[in-house]
């Protein structure tokens, strides 16, 4: 199982994929608000998203995983 | 056989190494033959070569390694190659006798050495002669370690360097690695699944890509030996040839289409965007050299060249992490910066900073220390520096990116820097929090958006130029490359060491 992390400890802000939507590398999936700044969260991976893990506002950690790809 | 004819013979046994033995052809399927590597780094044949003859008698070409003396675009360097067909590399007695003396050649010489590394470690069978002893393996690390700063020591990794090997990369300022052939670690994958039963690929252990994007051992990832090589004579073109020469200035490249740079920085201070473009668009055209470009990427580092001249770029990319400073980051800057004032490179960095990460696994991971790390490598800092302000600058990250405190040559601002201890949601927070308390919830979010904006309307850069001690200058920025070109001339001029003492004390 493939899944996109948090780059490092914020407030998930959007997110801007859906279940079934296929991603590749590079992709931005989810926007965080972190230190006063926007934190797109890019796919390091490619696949198709099968579960949306974290919710909008969602305080996440560094390592958090926020998407899972098939 | 007359000495002529023995001489003959044995160069010509030497010279081949273990290419033509059937094991090599598979080896060499991927990799080119050590010889053909140095030919290629070079501007042709060698000059000379040391210690052809040695381990011959004991049927083992060169004694696994190859040293020469010869040119990289007219410039005399000294190269240290092993060759990974004869013995697979490893070391021996005479290589190591050849390593160190070829090592402090290079040093009496003040030439760059570059260590084209491929080898499969110490061979246990001769350690007797070769572990323990004052004259031994570990003198290899020690004259590197001696000469760190004296003369640009460069290793080009194109295979293994297992074990105590591996710290020949860790000790050279800068290490290019070739994508699914380089590796390096401590202990090898059989070893790891012996001792702490972890069952691991080498590729994953100590694969180039690991080294380049997660340890930061690894400087540049390439894809090929020729393209290894090809960098390498590109990046030695930035560096003198020790620490006592200034590195070679080209004639200007002109921009050919410069970009309107006011369209590419987003006035709204949160929105991320790519700091490489801005790099690229003040840099000579074609002279970008990215270091580390996988590691720690909310921190770039680059050598560049401004004018013709070499310059090393350390720059927050709010792309990646919102450009906030972390411990990964801090090392990367720092060390980036140790190398530009070893060698007489002139430092540039481009401030957009909200500051070091907070938070308690940032503080648990030693956030503080880190980060005076890269405070401690800029402070010390004499050659040329200038610092231009592009968006954020806050707290102790405007003072880690070489803040006016920290004395550079020149403060410059763009007319979008915004300079403060603290931005304007946390300062509003920090300096009304007890009235916003009391106030009604309806009136919260009205009074909130008046003092931010308040406080930016004060902390913007022209109350900043008021004060001529916090900024030089502040530039349009599709004029700042003229800027910097006329400043980076002018304060190449001074001749500053550092203050008499045995060392600083750094922080790590």
């Amino acid at each position: 199982m493939k899944s996109i992390k948090s780059p490092m400890a914020g407030t998930v802000w959007k997110i801007v994929k859906a279940v079934g939507d296929t991603v590749d590398y590079g992709d931005t999936v989810a926007i965080l608000e972190s230190m006063k700044m926007e934190i797109p969260v890019e796919a390091d991976s490619a696949g198709t998203i099968t579960r949306i893990v974290a919710a909008e506002g969602d305080v996440v950690d560094d390592g958090a995983v926020l998407v899972e790809l098939s | 056989m007359d000495a002529y004819e023995k001489l003959a013979t044995k160069q010509a046994w030497a010279l081949a190494g273990g290419s033509t033995s059937p094991k090599s052809a598979k080896l060499l399927e991927n990799k080119l033959f050590v010889r053909d590597r140095i030919k290629l780094l070079l501007d042709g044949e060698p000059e000379f070569e040391d210690g052809l003859l040695a381990g011959v008698e004991k049927g083992v070409p060169a004694d696994a390694v190859v040293t020469v003396i010869g040119t990289i675009n007219g410039r005399k360097v000294a190269v240290i190659a092993n060759d990974f067909t004869s013995k697979a590399g490893t070391w021996g007695y005479q290589t190591f006798i050849k390593i160190t003396r070829f090592q402090e050649l290079a040093a009496s010489l003040k030439l760059p050495l570059i260590y084209l590394v491929d080898s499969a470690g110490a061979r246990i069978d001769e350690q007797k002669l070769c572990f323990l002893g004052r004259r031994a393996w570990g003198n290899i690390f020690y004259n590197q370690v001696k000469f760190s700063g004296l003369i640009p020591q460069v290793c080009v990794l194109f295979g293994p360097s297992p074990a105590g090997a591996a710290y020949v990369p860790a000790l050279c300022e800068t290490v290019i690695m070739v994508d699914k052939q380089a590796t390096a670690y401590l202990g090898s994958p059989r070893m790891a699944q012996m001792a702490i039963g972890e069952d691991i690929s080498e590729e994953e252990l100590g694969g180039a890509r690991m080294h380049c994007a997660v340890s930061g051992l690894g400087d540049i990832l390439v894809k090929s030996d020729q393209e290894a090589i090809e960098v390498t004579r590109r990046y030695l073109g930035y560096f003198p040839q020790s620490y006592s020469d200034k590195p070679p200035v080209h004639p200007t490249v002109e921009k050919a289409s410069p970009p309107d740079l006011s369209k590419l920085i987003p006035v709204n201070q949160n929105v991320p965007f790519d700091v490489k473009l801005l790099i690229e668009a003040l840099a000579d055209d074609g002279s970008v050299m990215e270091v580390k470009a996988l590691f720690a990427k909310e921190m770039v580092t680059a050598l560049v060249r401004l004018g013709g001249m070499p310059v090393g770029i350390v720059a927050n990319n709010s792309k990646f992490k919102g450009g906030v400073l972390f411990n990964d980051s801090s090392d990367k800057g720092a060390r980036f910066i140790w190398m530009c004032n070893a060698f007489n490179i002139p430092l540039l960095f481009l401030q957009d900073i909200s500051g070091y990460m907070i938070g308690s696994s940032a503080e648990k991971a030693g956030i503080i220390r880190h980060g005076a790390k890269l405070l401690s490598a800029v402070c010390e800092t004499t050659v040329p520096r200038i610092c231009v302000l592009v968006r954020k600058a806050y707290g102790g990250g405007y003072l880690g990116m070489s803040g006016a405190p920290t004395q550079p040559d020149a403060m410059l601002a763009l007319p979008t820097a915004m300079p403060a201890l603290v931005g304007p949601e946390a300062a509003v927070n920090a300096i009304h929090f007890n009235h916003i308390q009391q106030l009604p919830e309806s009136e919260r979010t009205a009074f909130i958006a008046q003092k931010r904006e308040e406080y930016s309307a004060d902390v913007d850069v022209f109350s900043a130029a008021a004060d001529p001690m916090a900024v030089e200058a502040v530039v349009h920025p599709n004029e700042l490359r003229d800027e910097l070109i006329q400043r980076f001339r002018a304060y190449s001029l001074k001749k500053a060491m550092p203050f008499e003492k045995r060392n600083a004390v750094h922080p790590v």
